[in-house]
């Protein structure tokens, strides 16, 4: 099952008193999540561990102005993801229409790739090589479809906490879902399909 | 393998994903069992998707956060020497 944030009893006037203990264990029960969700966004370790520790600094900054009405969870999954997007706007290679190729014109969504490789033996499917290809699949989404399925099917986040987290709508968030899943599949169908031991006419 | 476009196998598509996540109406979901029990193209996207998702659940699970990251992230917030063992 997804690996959430440990409830960890965080003590809200301790923090925003800056005490240095209540800051330690707030890092220590988010870090490891924040620090998957910029490297599984960027895609590499050095951005990830940036972005990692911009987000905490700008939590300890900026701590009063929580007021406590979500999660604390839910508002550094915030600061993070504001720090990813940044920093991938900041990229050269500008992002051109990456969702292509799965969507008619009118936007309905058509699945291609018709093989079924879940038969392969789950050491071929979760291999160093395939682990590899599921980044470069995640990477090749869209940032705002990659964002929308980070938080619901990789940090297990609800719906509503998912939108909460990206200030959009629950409609919008399932659209954006939908559609990052089924390019997902496109791409690893593609890869796995090759990895059949009879190649699937 | 072309997967044949019929209006069934466009509105499983579409619904695809509530079923996933436990959200479709209940009258939906037996509609739409009962076009993946007969059409072996939307079952095996079906198959496919629930696996995606599982693989990228599971190579999540796999992140860790470095040590050294750990370390250098308590040093930037000035954090490195304090006991929050209380």
């Amino acid at each position: 099952m997804r690996k959430q944030a440990p409830n960890v009893e965080i003590d809200l006037s301790a923090l925003q008193r800056k005490d240095k203990g209540a800051f330690a264990r707030l890092v220590d029960a988010h870090s490891p999540q924040i620090y998957r969700l910029g490297l599984k966004m960027l895609g590499n370790e050095q951005d990830a561990e940036d972005v990692l520790q911009e987000t905490f600094i700008k939590a300890y900054q900026n701590i009063e102005s929580f007021e406590g009405r979500s999660k604390i969870s839910t508002w550094l999954y915030r600061i993070a993801l504001n720090e990813s997007l940044m920093r991938l706007r900041k990229r050269t290679d500008a992002q051109v229409d990456l969702d292509a190729g799965i969507e008619t014109d009118d936007g309905e969504i058509i699945p291609r790739q018709i093989v079924d490789w879940c038969c392969l033996p789950e050491k071929e499917l979760m291999s160093h090589e395939s682990r590899q290809a599921i980044q470069r699949a995640i990477t090749a989404l869209s940032d705002a479809n990659r964002a929308a399925f980070l938080l619901r099917d990789v940090e297990g986040l609800s719906t509503r906490e998912a939108a909460e987290v990206l200030e959009i709508s629950e409609s919008a968030l399932k659209v954006r879902l939908m559609r990052a899943r089924l390019k997902l599949r496109e791409l690893l169908t593609e890869y796995f399909s090759e990895r059949m031991p009879e190649s699937t006419p | 393998m072309n997967h044949q476009h019929h209006t069934n196998c466009q509105d499983t598509i579409q619904q695809l994903n509530a079923y996933l996540d436990d959200e479709l109406d209940p009258q939906l979901c037996a509609q739409l069992e009962a076009h993946l029990e007969s059409c072996t193209d939307c079952h095996i996207v079906y198959n496919t998707l629930k696996k995606t998702i599982q693989l990228c659940q599971s190579d999540g699970e796999e992140v860790a956060l470095p040590a050294d990251v750990r370390q250098r992230l308590l040093a930037s917030l000035g954090l490195g020497e304090v006991d929050d063992t209380e």
